[in-house]
Order: structure tokens, then C-alpha cells, then sequence
């Protein structure tokens, strides 16, 4: 087991080093960079190219690229992702200050998708009747396919601008979170009942479900006390992919509803080619995928007995041939 | 079970990579969505300068607030402003996200001058009086006395020369002040409220630039603070009619009245205290909402609102302050460099070829006037050149084919076996660009020019300039003053378009050599007739800023900038 876990320590800091290193050669390998998308607008105007090249030089711009990286890397290794260039505050303390507020959309979300994509999978799997649970199973690849923002712009034409209920802008109070965590939930909800609808026909399927059919148990009871627990366990996989879906929707999301967040704070930093705040994003987002991945990966022996009485020999097998 | 347990790993090691590609998508989305609205059209976060024209003024905020403010405005209140950019930095100096930073940043700082917008005069501000050397080269100022600082220190010669000195330092850090300044030598104090501003040459548009919130008088303690960390506004203190009360990044700017303000400038109405309590500025991205938050009563005046909008909230009753953006319109320049257009001939053809006319019905609506000049009419020194601007195919074509541009089996022309084919870029600003852009380019095919059109990001479109790679460019940029044609065609200044004429860089260079507004105005009418003469420069439309009131809203007015004037008049009820 401990073995297995500095493994997993070892990738996650690969993933982190990888995701850094890539995002620092792109957001370079644009053209520009965060003193000529500033100084743009004014192109036309009296700013000498020494004033210019002073602000470079200023930035440490002007180095050569390798010596950047490699300055920026060793003060990121100490936890100093820099400052943003735009307002000249530390990137971690904005990333500290986006975070509660896309924690608490993405949370919210969280729980609607669990439910009404869990309960769309159920629904479909569990109803007599085919046409329904066809009718069903079609609506995640719909839940996928419509964009986050005009779904959001609806849902503030329905529900804040036509019917009072919900405030179309800001963080405040729990009605903010309301619509925004809708938009949000869509695709998350769909990813989740897909999964889920698959693998709990798979689980309905199995010599088991035959079996405790056999044993007389009712329609219902085969499927939440059988297949449910066994079907619950690739949902988990996607877990990942549910937080990187939630952390790049908010960037929409948080647009649409006018609210503050990580969201935000991207799509800010990308259009000024703030690139110390977009790395710090980049490293933030890596970070919390590898976190969460490794959290599901501890999590499976909780959940399926088996997979704890399995020697760590088996384990490490299991790993090498990923 | 090797199911479940391989799953994970492809999971996180393609989440790594997902996260980039997933954010870059959702950014490409919202990039789509938000296109259309950035309906502050102005390329130019420069800030300095401002102007208007009586003409446009009666054509403009006449719309505005609805019925006459008859009535005694009542005092107190809250007005909730929706904007649709961050102010990134609240620092009067620095550049901000542009207009939308300039109408937070003007509430709290005042300036030595006032731009009347009624006139485009440059009239008393902070200073009560002022005079330029003939040779544009040393300014005198006299402060008005008993103005203070919102720390409560006085507003003295010294802070003028600090503020000044301080700009000078930071160099293009402030961006949108450092171009006010150039040439500057010092600012010699020669009294407690009197000082000279002195250059190592011309600058003839000082007077004016001092109207603009970029020079801004700011208190020493402000000085005092690093200029990198002055963008939170904290402890960054004007002397305005309104005070910082807080700023959420991305989120609100609220600012409370200041209690004993009376320095206003003598074109409002009312120059003392302001009437409401309470500003809130609330940073709302989707032009949708803005509208749609404006109609359910969330908030009570909105920027940035979108031309296809404008007729609908006037026909809800709602009220429209609406004034044409001084400066450089809209049009077509050409990169002289680049062989085909370096012809004149050929940029005729291409002015007589556009049917502006047709590109303001079809793009835009009558709030936006067809260009008259390359200066917009409510820039002071505009001078009309509709005369010599005129749709006409059929000379366009008589010039080509005088010029020896034969038209091939597909109507696109050629000569030597070179295709008449245009690279034209333009930058996603304003909503309309692509369509105006698509009208011109069937009408440049009409007569046998192929126009092809390239888009991109700001970096994108000046490394493309530099190269010389686009033949035209499509933009404007609002500047209430004439001397944006020097700083935009003058081979002294950035001189992107290689525009290589010694009769304007004459004109341009002498309007900057005076600061006596009749001359300047004469060698701007001159500059303006070679522009459009020459065709150097296309003009095909004016922009227009549009803000939308609550009809309960009253005395929200647009300065001679077209930018958001201090609310000192504005009210409720």
C-alpha cells in the first residue's frame, strides 16, 4: 500500500510539472504578451518603444524564455505563483478569494447532478414502460450538447427577469446560487446518468440480479439493494471529469450570472494574457483532479469490500498495466 | 473489477490535460457569446482628451433622460450602475479595462479642467485659470482655492507636480497619462496654488488632455503607496464627489457621496454635494443581462448597450442617454507599404466604392451617423468633408481601369497577372464590425475587388501591422480631440500605416505646435481634407455610447468624452 501511494504521489507531481510546463509554452507561444495586450489599445499613440521596453524589462519580459520558466518554476515550488500583472496582487490570494464562490456553485451542482442524473438513470432502468426509458435515456447526449450560456440566459429570462424569483447578478445570499447551479448541474447531470444508466443495465444483466430475481425480490428492491451498489462504482470513476467539467463550466456560468469566482477570474486573466494568473489557474485545476482522483482511488476498498482483500502485490500488477 | 480500477488513472492523467483543453473550450464559448457585446467599441483605452460640439450634443442626451428635470431632484438614494468590465485597476493613471474603469474612476477624481460638453470648450475645473506659452511649450496654472483632498489634505501646486512627476516615473505603466505628457520637463511651482507645466516640445493638446480623469490630481499619500499596488483603490484619494466605499474585483465598485463637496465645473447643474447617497457599480459581462436586469427593475442604469437593443428599451418607455463618440471613426486605412494600395488610384476606387450609407442602415441603426470626416462631427476641429466623400461604382471602376486593373472571367481584376485581392483585418471590439465589414466587402466585389477579411486578437492584429501583412484595417478610436489623426497617421507616432506625406505630417504635426484652438483647427481641417482626399483613411461611420435609465433616473448625463460625466446631478424619484 505505501508503495502504491508514492506511485500515486510520484504521478501527481508529473501531472502538476506537466500541466505548468504546458500551459507556460502556450500561453508564450501566443503572440504578444501581457504589456502589448495592455498597451494595445493605445498602439496608435505616443508610447515610446523605450517606455515600452522599460515596462518589459520592468516584468523581467524581456529575459529569455528559458529563464523565465525556470524562475517562475522554483518560485512556484516554494508556493509563490507571482502576481498578476493587471492589478499587481498575488495570485494566490485571488485564487483564495475566487474560491469560496465557485465552491459554492460547483457544490450545488454537485448535489443536483447526483440527484437528477441519478434519478434519471434509475427511473429509465427501473420503468416497465420501453418508450419512457428510451425517452430517457435520450436526454443526457441533449444535457451535453446545449451551451451552458444560453441555457443560463434562459433560465434568467424565466426566472429572474420575468418572474422575480432569483437576482440575475452577484454572489449574494443562497437564492445567487440557485440558477447558476442549474446551468451548471446540465452536463455534469447528463455525464452521470448516462454512466449510470449503463452500468446499472450492465449490473441488471448479471447471473445475480437473475438470482435474487429468482429468490422472488421485487423489481425494486433488485435494483437499489443489487445493482445499484455494484452500478455506483464506474460512476465514481468519472469523478475527475465531473470536477473538470464543473471548474470549466463556472467560467461560463459565472459570466452569464455576473458573479465573482475562479470562472471568472480565468476568463479575465486569458483576455488580458495575464499569464502568471492563468498558470496559477492551470496549476490549481491540476491539482484539484489529481486530489480527487487519488481521494476516489482511496475511497474503492471503502465501497467494495473486495478490492480491500486483494493483496498490494495484486494492486501494483493492477497499476503496471495501465 | 479491472474495470473500476483502471478507470481512475486514464481519469486523472486525462484530467490534466482536460483541464486546458476544457477550459480553453469553455473560454472559446464564452469568447462567442461575449463578441457581439463589448459595445464599448473603443479600441483606445487612451484616456486622455475628450470634445464635443454643440450639433451633436442637441442630437444626443436631448434622447436621454427622459422628460425635462424640472422638478427639484430628491436627495438620497442608491443608483445601481451595471457595466460590463471589471475596472481592474482604480488607480486615476493607470489604464484600467477602458471606458467602463474611466466611469467609476471619474466619480472619484476630478480634474484641472472641465471639456464642456456643450461646447468642446476646455473650461475651469480644479484650475480656475490657465494659459498656454505661444509655443505650446509651458502651461500656467491657478488652482481654485479651498479644495481638498478626500483625506482631508489641501489640493496645492504641489500635488499638481507630484501627481505630474509621479506619471512621469511611472512611464508605460501609465499608459493612458504618459501620452499627455510627452516631452514633459518639469512642473515648476511658483506659488501655493500656481504652477507651469513645461515641455521640451509642442504639446498643443495639453489643455485639453488636462480634462481627462488620467491627470487627475491625486493627494500625497496616494504618492506614497507603490504605484503596482495602487489598482485596489485603497488609500488612493482624489478630490471627487464621491468616495471609494469598496471594490470586489469582478463583482462591485460602491462609492459613497462626500459630504461638503462644492468645486463642480460650471456645466453642470448642480456643482456642489451630490444628490444620491450611494453609487453601486455592478460588473454585469452578458449585454442581455445588463438589458434584461435594467427592464426587471435590478438595477437602475446600464453601459455598453447594444445598438440592437436601443430601439426596444426606448419603446418600453425606458430612458436613452445617448451621444456620438468624438474622435476617429469608423473606416478603412490603408498600409501604404503594401504595393496595391500604395496606389491612389486604387484607394479611390475603394472610398467611391463603399456605400456608407448603406453600411450604417444595414450594421447599425440612426443612433449612428454616417461619417462626414475622419473625425467624428462632434470632435472639436472637425471639418466636413462630405464633399468630397461619394458612392460611386462607376468611377470606381473607371479608375481601376485606368490604372490598368483588368477584370477577369470571374469579375475579380488583375494586373500583371496580380489578382486585386485586399487582406482586411479587424478586431471583434463592436458587435456590428463583421457585418459592416461583409456589406463592404460585396460592394468593393461589385466594382472587382476581392477583400478578404481576417480577424483576431489585439497582439495578434499588431503583429500582423507590424509585419505589414494587411492591406486595410478597419477601426476607430475615440479621442475628444483632433489630435488622434497625429498619434494615428503621423510618421512621428506609431505610424502603422507608413504613411509617408510630407503636406500631413505637416498639418498633423502643426496642430500639435499650438495650443490656440483657431490654428489648430485650421491645420486639422487641412489634415482631414488630405485624409479623405488622398483616401488614406476611408471614414464610414460614427460610433455612438448609449447608457439606459430606469425612467426614475434623471440627470445621468455623458461628458465631452462620451464617457460617463460625475453623477453630481443625477437622482431618484
Amino acid at each position: 500500500m505505501g508503495g502504491y501511494l508514492a506511485r500515486r504521489l510520484g504521478q501527481a507531481v508529473l501531472v502538476l510539472w506537466a500541466a505548468y510546463t504546458v500551459s507556460f509554452l502556450v500561453l508564450y507561444a501566443l503572440p504578444g504578451d501581457a504589456v502589448d495586450t495592455r498597451l494595445g489599445a493605445d498602439s496608435g499613440s505616443d508610447i515610446t518603444p523605450e517606455q515600452i521596453a522599460a515596462l518589459k524589462s520592468d516584468y523581467g519580459l524581456d529575459r529569455p524564455l528559458v529563464i523565465q520558466y525556470l524562475t517562475q518554476l522554483g518560485r512556484a515550488l516554494g508556493g509563490d505563483l507571482g502576481r498578476s500583472f493587471d492589478n499587481g496582487r498575488p495570485v494566490t490570494s485571488l485564487i483564495a478569494e475566487g474560491l469560496p464562490a465557485t465552491l459554492a456553485i460547483a457544490g450545488a451542482a454537485l448535489v443536483i447532478s447526483v440527484l437528477a442524473g441519478g434519478g434519471l438513470a434509475l427511473l429509465a432502468a427501473g420503468t416497465r414502460h420501453r418508450r419512457l426509458s428510451r425517452f430517457l435515456l435520450n436526454l443526457p447526449p441533449l444535457g451535453v450538447a446545449v451551451p451552458g450560456f444560453w441555457v443560463g440566459l434562459l433560465l434568467l429570462q424565466q426566472f429572474s427577469f420575468r418572474l422575480p424569483i432569483f437576482p440575475a447578478l452577484g454572489n449574494e445570499g443562497l437564492r445567487s446560487i440557485v440558477l447558476p447551479a442549474i446551468t451548471l448541474a446540465l452536463p455534469t447531470s447528463a455525464m452521470i446518468a448516462q454512466l449510470l444508466a449503463k452500468s446499472l443495465s450492465q449490473s441488471l444483466a448479471e447471473p445475480y440480479a437473475d438470482t435474487a430475481r429468482a429468490k422472488g425480490a421485487s423489481r425494486s428492491r433488485v435494483l437499489l439493494r443489487h445493482a445499484l451498489r455494484n452500478a455506483t462504482l464506474p460512476a465514481l470513476t468519472v469523478a475527475g471529469l465531473l470536477t473538470g467539467q464543473l471548474l470549466s463550466g463556472s467560467v461560463v456560468v459565472e459570466t452569464v450570472f455576473s458573479r465573482t469566482g475562479l470562472g471568472r477570474l480565468t476568463a479575465t486573466a486569458v483576455s488580458a494574457q495575464d499569464t502568471a494568473v492563468v498558470q496559477g489557474l492551470v496549476i490549481f485545476g491540476a491539482l484539484v483532479f489529481v486530489l480527487v482522483n487519488l481521494l476516489v482511488d482511496l475511497l474503492y476498498p471503502v465501497l467494495d469490500r473486495r478490492i480491500l482483500r486483494t493483496t498490494p502485490r495484486i494492486l501494483i500488477t493492477a497499476e503496471g498495466r495501465t | 473489477m479491472k474495470f473500476t480500477r483502471t478507470a481512475p488513472r486514464t481519469g486523472a492523467t486525462a484530467s490534466g490535460r482536460g483541464i486546458l483543453t476544457a477550459s480553453l473550450a469553455g473560454l472559446a464559448l464564452l469568447l462567442a457569446a461575449c463578441g457581439s457585446d463589448s459595445s464599448n467599441a473603443d479600441t483606445s483605452t487612451k484616456a486622455p482628451t475628450q470634445g464635443t460640439d454643440p450639433v451633436s450634443l442637441a442630437a444626443g442626451s436631448a434622447t436621454g433622460t427622459p422628460t425635462a428635470d424640472t422638478a427639484a431632484p430628491v436627495a438620497g438614494g442608491t443608483l445601481t450602475f451595471a457595466v460590463a468590465n471589471d475596472p481592474i485597476s482604480l488607480n486615476p493613471s493607470s489604464t484600467g479595462s477602458g471606458n467602463d474603469t474611466l466611469y467609476v474612476t471619474r466619480q472619484l477624481f476630478d480634474s484641472l479642467t472641465e471639456q464642456d460638453p456643450a461646447t468642446g470648450d476646455v473650461i475651469p475645473w480644479l484650475a480656475k485659470s490657465f494659459k498656454a506659452s505661444d509655443d505650446a511649450k509651458s502651461f500656467e496654472f491657478t488652482l481654485r482655492p479651498g479644495v481638498t483632498f478626500s483625506d482631508g489634505t489641501p489640493l496645492t501646486a504641489a500635488s499638481v507636480k507630484a501627481t505630474f512627476d509621479d506619471i512621469n516615473t511611472a512611464g508605460a505603466k501609465a499608459a493612458s497619462a504618459i501620452v499627455a505628457l510627452a516631452g514633459y520637463t518639469e512642473t515648476e511651482v511658483t506659488g501655493d496654488l500656481t504652477f507651469t507645466v513645461k515641455f521640451s516640445e509642442p504639446n498643443g493638446s495639453f489643455l485639453q488632455a488636462t480634462s481627462a480623469i488620467a491627470l487627475a490630481p491625486v493627494a500625497a499619500s496616494t504618492l506614497a503607496i507603490p504605484y503596482d499596488d495602487r489598482a485596489s483603490g485603497v488609500g488612493v484619494v482624489g478630490t471627487g464627489p464621491f468616495t471609494l466605499d469598496h471594490y470586489t474585483k469582478n463583482n462591485e465598485v460602491v462609492l459613497k457621496k462626500r459630504t461638503g463637496y462644492n468645486w463642480g465645473p460650471a456645466d453642470r447643474t448642480n456643482t456642489g454635494e451630490a444628490h444620491l447617497d450611494q453609487v453601486v457599480f455592478k460588473i454585469v459581462p452578458e449585454s442581455g443581462v445588463r438589458t434584461g436586469s435594467l427592464e426587471s427593475g435590478q438595477v437602475q442604469v446600464i453601459g455598453g448597450v447594444a445598438p440592437q437593443d436601443i430601439s426596444g428599451l426606448k419603446d418600453s418607455g425606458f430612458g436613452l442617454v445617448v451621444r456620438p463618440n468624438p474622435g476617429l471613426t469608423f473606416g478603412l486605412t490603408a498600409n501604404v507599404s503594401r504595393p496595391i494600395v500604395g496606389d491612389l488610384a486604387v484607394r479611390q476606387a475603394i472610398a467611391h466604392a463603399v456605400n456608407a450609407t448603406d453600411v450604417r442602415d444595414t450594421a447599425l441603426n440612426e443612433y449612428f451617423k454616417v461619417a462626414t470626416s475622419s473625425l467624428a462631427a462632434n470632435t472639436p476641429g472637425w471639418a466636413d468633408q462630405s464633399a468630397l466623400i461619394s458612392f460611386d461604382p462607376e468611377k470606381s471602376k473607371a479608375l481601376l481601369d485606368a490604372a490598368g486593373w483588368v477584370p477577369g472571367p470571374d469579375g475579380i481584376r488583375a494586373k500583371d497577372g496580380v489578382p486585386l485581392h485586399l487582406l482586411t483585418a479587424y478586431i471583434s471590439n463592436f458587435g456590428p464590425n463583421q457585418t459592416a465589414l461583409e456589406l463592404v466587402q460585396q460592394e468593393l466585389k461589385d466594382v472587382g475587388i476581392d477583400v478578404e477579411l481576417w480577424t483576431g486578437t489585439v497582439p495578434d492584429l499588431l503583429a500582423g501591422q507590424q509585419e505589414g501583412k494587411f492591406d486595410l484595417i478597419w477601426g476607430n478610436s475615440s479621442r475628444a480631440d483632433g489630435d488622434v489623426l497625429r498619434t494615428t497617421f503621423s510618421s512621428v507616432a506609431s505610424n502603422y500605416y507608413k504613411i509617408d506625406d510630407k503636406e500631413l505630417d505637416a498639418a498633423l504635426i502643426g496642430q500639435q505646435s499650438t495650443a490656440d484652438p483657431a490654428k489648430r483647427n485650421a491645420f486639422l481641417a487641412t489634415a482631414q481634407k488630405i485624409l479623405v482626399e488622398k483616401a488614406y483613411q476611408v471614414p464610414v461611420h460614427e460610433l455612438t455610447t448609449v447608457l439606459g435609465t430606469a425612467k426614475n433616473v434623471h440627470g445621468v448625463v455623458l461628458g465631452a468624452d462620451s464617457r460617463l460625466s460625475q453623477l453630481t446631478d443625477a437622482s431618484i424619484g
